[in-house]
């Protein structure tokens, strides 16, 4: 419970950060430190510098950008969830943010420390998926913006590379568009009893005609694979069909098809998290139904 | 003025709530060194070498000991002895300070080496440079895996893994008889799984040899600081008592795990004096889960017998205790006399008999946790009355007031013999259910249940009715049955000059708010205010002696020898108080605070009798001065607590996750001091009793790791997994000690289990599933509808 010894810098802007980082091939960057610490009291992780980018200005922002919401990398859970702005247009967003960890996790986690440890089992992930989101990142070579279908590519894997520090996340605003009231959107998550962690988290976001009929569909999880992944079988089976209990308890049996595997641990072996990740789905559809 | 049955705020709290408690990590002495105990991986190894040369060169190391370095210490021993049936002495190998080169680590955690550092990450940093070499060997788990034969020895000198066997009740012939004479036998076959203790701090020793008085103190997370001074001196480190201090100040929950006395408390006193400076060991949280002694686990089938009318005929009983690899200090007691004797419950049985074995095997010792073995005869007793009323096709409540034993008050009534050794002192069973009954209203629920059935949802309600015995114990009864310790309790009320009043009690709050509950009984019985009263504990130099908090046994035992101190303060103070009054002692009655000579206005205050006590001009001829007493109070029987707990719960059949919707505890406890800690008291108890019945339990692997020492892994209760509990008192006060009280600390814990278990099996019945395993999780209950159901989408 102790860690070994390292050394602490807190970085001011994010070119210092890259600075640090490019100095030194065991540095880690430091944001809320919810997954990093633990880590390192274990003696699983042992960086020579933690970079605390916490506290940088430019990284702890959420704007609303028109199509897009822009939220800073080093912003905490609890400020996404307390955002009016993002309550308003992206409610389930936030509400997804105040379900991740409990409140001391909230004010100190940040989205992009949850997002480039890419825990399979932590909510922002799927979220993101599901919500179209992008994830700006810099490096010494300049920016670039990922795709999050393109960004969570295996287990506790990102497309970062070596000396790249996420900046932004880029969330749409489905309340810019023609039809502002037409999207239906929720994140549900059965949670592991002790951690809270999701065995099975479930995102979902619909796009409905005037007359109901699910005109584009985003279904995303995570807890099920070894990453958070598109469900595409689902997405495919509830476009057309008209938004009810029935197109959700038919389109949630293929929750797992674009899964590469489906993780098993002492709460929920393969079979019963497979058996979930249906009844999850189903749930998050028809709750599409009271968005 | 009284104080006596009021919720009178606890004084202590406000030093706990402002962060102004003082813990045994929170102190700091000058020159102090950190100790890093250096634990086995493995469950079972021999150690070949351990290389220490790195490990003392590093930086800041101070010394690194092995076992070797400690083997000419006796090991802590165990304070209480259960004998074979056929009298042959228990097994009771030997438990190291350290494991020395060339003997076997007998459980992941088992301690190794200690390093000694003048930091606690100089001390953990040099733990990666001992190089140990290890022969790893099997290991066994499982208690009722451990004594069949062929399965890895956990001692070579205990055969089978068997510690003892033990029985207690009727003979095999009777039980069996009457089992045969049974119309219908309700079978149960489950584990009472093992549960890690999980107090709030930490346990932690600060040891320090004072060179120049040759004397030493122990800081220590100890609910009986007494105790471990004597097993410390007399049993381990062979130090003369009146040398050794032992103080265990606030202390942030125990629930029995601080009992007992470990290997860190007499390692850091040894190495004080061996390096000449003090030595702080503090437990991180996964130590915890490691040393800290276990709760439960044990294996067991049990039978009860009903006659064609529901009438209980017999009670028989096989159960494996898993005692871990040593015998923690009362561990022989816990599945013993705190767990067989219970077998009565509140029902009247006539025959009983349970048999058990005592089984060593590669994991963290077990000993009592809340409710010691009262849980487990509680559990098993509970979940059979409602497997029975299933299979009956009876009521589970009317079958429980069918067989309850009838109320006796034990004073006007004699206390009720059981068939397992105790005699109940005094009991109202059929009220608590009924009232239990009242509160969750049990006609509309069945209606309710009937409708949501219908629709799809599975309500289920369960019912547990528990005993315990508390109070422990009187000191005879128990040294009869193997304690190697008398159970008595002392006190001391010292009248000060000024009529302020301070109490040393040998009983040790740990969270249960003594410092409040106490004052309020000193106060009320002088007639004095609570300010003007203090309460002292858990100082060897302050307390003379003290047996220590457990088993609920403070006000039951403490309590009592208080009150016999302050019966010597008020009899002195009336013969000083008649002396200034000119009266006859017997002419003077006390109230208020005041003796007054009966039928006048003459009176004379406490504050001036204390005053006159200590300034003794005119006095009394031939008084001593002075006004400060100690007693010791041996109870003459346990108390016995009981109460009524119902579950009410809706199953998710498509998740299997259980949702406790309603939670009833109505329990007896004798009289109550404050109503508000009481509550507390039963609320903790609550919570813990229904964690495991569906979120906690330790899990070993085969190979004898702990693989939820974390609380990523290992769920304790959290407020939101619990209702707002409904709770209500009958009160039927103890005939045997002064205050009338039976104790509280443990009855939440120890009737919730079954309760919240029943509910689920209840909720479950349309699915014909009648037992499951705790704690019972989603995916448990899931699995279990599947195996009753055709398969089941989503």
């Amino acid at each position: 419970m102790i860690p070994a010894s390292f050394d602490y810098k807190r970085a001011s802007s994010v070119a210092e950060a890259l600075d640090i980082l490019k100095g030194d091939g065991d540095a880690k960057i430091l944001a809320g430190g919810h997954s990093l610490i633990p880590a390192m009291k274990l003696r699983l992780s042992q960086p020579s510098v933690l970079v605390d980018i916490a506290k940088i200005p430019e990284l702890n922002f959420i704007r609303d950008r028109g199509k897009y919401f822009a939220i800073g990398a080093a912003t905490t859970h609890g400020a996404v969830a307390a955002h009016k702005s993002v309550n308003a247009k992206l409610w389930w967003v936030a509400n997804a943010a105040s379900m991740i960890g409990d409140v001391q996790v909230r004010n100190a986690g940040t989205i992009g420390g949850a997002i480039a440890h890419a825990d399979p089992a932590s909510d922002w992930p799927a979220v993101l998926l599901a919500a179209n989101a992008s994830i700006k990142v810099e490096g010494t070579n300049g920016s670039r913006v990922i795709a999050a279908q393109d960004f969570f590519t295996g287990f506790f894997m990102t497309a970062l590379e070596e000396g790249e520090i996420i900046t932004e996340i880029h969330i749409p605003d489905p309340t810019s568009s023609d039809t502002p009231d037409s999207w239906r959107s929720t994140y549900q998550k059965f949670a592991q009893p002790a951690s809270r962690f999701a065995i099975v988290g479930c995102a979902v976001n619909l796009q409905l005609s005037a007359d109901g009929t699910i005109e584009q569909a985003y279904v995303a999880f995570n807890g099920v694979d070894s990453k958070a992944y598109r469900a595409t079988s689902v997405e495919e089976a509830l476009v057309g069909r008209t938004l009810s209990d029935e197109t959700a308890a038919g389109a949630c049996d293929g929750a797992t098809a674009q899964a590469e595997l489906i993780m098993s641990d002492h709460y929920a072996d393969e079979v019963y998290r497979e058996h979930l990740a249906k009844v999850i789905c189903k749930r998050a559809i028809s709750a599409c139904m009271y968005d | 003025m009284s104080y006596i049955g009021q919720s009178v705020k606890r004084t202590e709290d406000r030093r706990f709530t402002t962060g102004k408690g003082k813990y045994t990590d929170d102190i700091k002495l000058p020159g102090m060194t950190y100790a890093h105990i250096v634990r086995s991986e493995y469950a079972h190894a021999r150690i070949n070498s351990i290389d220490t040369s790195a490990a003392l060169a590093a930086e800041g190391v101070v010394a690194v000991f092995t076992g070797d370095d400690v083997a000419h210490i006796r090991g802590v021993p165990c304070g209480w002895q259960v004998n074979f049936k056929d009298g042959t002495t228990m097994k009771e190998p030997a438990h190291p300070l350290l494991c020395a080169v060339g003997t076997t680590v007998k459980h992941v955690g088992d301690g190794v080496a200690m390093i000694i550092a003048e930091s606690r990450a100089a001390a953990r940093d040099a733990a990666d440079l001992l190089v140990i070499d290890y022969e790893v060997f099997p290991a066994v788990v499982n208690g009722a895996e451990a004594i069949k034969d062929g399965a890895p020895l956990v001692h070579d000198e205990a055969p089978n893994n068997m510690a003892f066997d033990w029985a207690i009740g009727c003979s095999p012939e009777e039980i069996n008889a009457a089992m045969d004479s049974a119309a219908h036998i309700t079978t149960l076959d489950f584990v009472n799984q093992r549960m890690a203790p999980n107090a709030m701090e930490p346990r932690s020793a600060l040891g320090n040899y004072d060179d120049a008085m040759d004397s030493y103190t122990l800081w220590t997370t100890s609910q009986n600081p007494h105790l471990t001074r004597l097993l410390l001196c007399a049993f381990v480190l062979g130090l003369p008592e009146h040398k050794v201090r032992v103080v265990a100040p606030d202390v942030g929950g125990g629930f029995g795990s601080k009992i007992f006395h470990y290997t860190e408390e007499a390692l850091v006193i040894w190495a004080s004096k061996a390096i000449g400076r003090p030595v702080k060991w503090t437990s991180t949280r996964t130590e915890a889960f490691l040393t800290d002694a276990h709760g439960r686990d044990h294996v067991t089938k049990a039978e009860m017998g009903f006659d064609t009318e529901g009438n209980v005929v017999g009670l028989r009983i096989n159960t494996v205790a898993n005692l871990g690899a040593y015998l923690s200090t009362f561990a022989p007691a816990v599945p013993t006399y705190l767990h067989g004797t219970l077998l009565q419950g509140l029902y009247t049985t006539p025959k009983i008999r349970i048999d058990l074995v005592g089984a060593f095997t590669h994991t963290t010792a077990v000993d009592a946790y809340r409710g010691a073995g009262r849980p487990e005869a509680t559990y098993l007793l509970e979940r059979l009355m409602d497997k029975a009323a299933i299979e009956m096709g009876k009521d589970p409540a009317q079958l429980r007031l069918q067989n309850f034993i009838p109320p006796f008050d034990g004073v006007t009534q004699p206390g009720y013999q059981t068939q397992v050794a105790l005699q109940y002192d005094s009991g109202n069973y059929h009220a608590v259910l009924e009232r239990g009954l009242e509160m969750v209203g049990y006609e509309a629920f069945r209606k309710e249940q009937a409708e949501a059935r219908a629709n799809g949802r599975y309500l289920g309600i369960g019912f547990s009715t528990y005993i315990e015995a508390c109070g422990i114990a009187p000191s005879a009864v128990v040294g009869a049955l193997g304690a190697r310790a008398g159970l008595y309790e002392s006190a001391q009320v010292r009248v000060q000059p000024t009529g302020k009043v301070s109490v040393y009690t040998g009983s040790h709050s740990h969270g249960q708010g003594h410092e409040t509950t106490f004052a309020q009984v000193v106060a009320d019985k002088l007639g004095i205010a609570m300010a003007d009263v203090e309460i002292v504990h858990g100082d060897s130099d302050a307390v003379a002696f003290g047996m220590g908090t457990y088993g609920s046994r403070s006000l039951a035992v403490g309590g009592s020898a208080i009150i016999k101190s302050i019966e010597k303060v008020l009899e002195k103070g009336a013969k000083i108080a008649a002396h200034k009054l000119e009266a006859n002692v017997d002419d003077l009655e006390y109230a208020d605070g005041k003796w007054t000579v009966k039928g006048t206005d003459k009176s004379v205050g406490f504050g001036d009798v204390s005053l006159t006590a200590y300034v003794p001009h005119n006095y009394p001829a031939g008084l001593e001065p002075g006004l400060d007493f100690s007693s010791f109070y041996d109870p003459t029987n346990f108390t016995y607590p009981f109460g009524c707990h119902i579950a009410v719960v809706e199953v998710d059949v498509e998740t299997g996750k259980v949702k406790l919707n309603r939670f009833i505890a109505v329990d007896d406890v004798g009289n109550v001091i404050n109503p508000m800690i009481v509550d507390g008291q039963i609320h903790g108890g609550l919570a813990q009793g229904i964690g495991q019945a569906l979120l906690e339990g330790v899990q070993y692997d085969e190979t004898g790791n702990l693989t939820n020492a974390s609380y990523m892994d290992y769920c304790m209760p959290r407020a939101d997994d619990l209702p707002m509990f409904e709770t209500d008192r009958t009160t039927t006060p103890c005939p045997h000690n002064p205050l009338g009280v039976k104790g509280a600390g443990e009855a939440g814990c120890i009737g919730s289990t079954p309760a919240v278990v029943n509910a689920v099996m209840d909720a479950l019945t349309p699915f014909g599933v009648l037992d499951l395993e705790m704690p019972m999780t989603p995916q448990s209950v899931w699995r279990a509808i599947q195996s009753k159901t055709e398969g089941c989408s989503a």
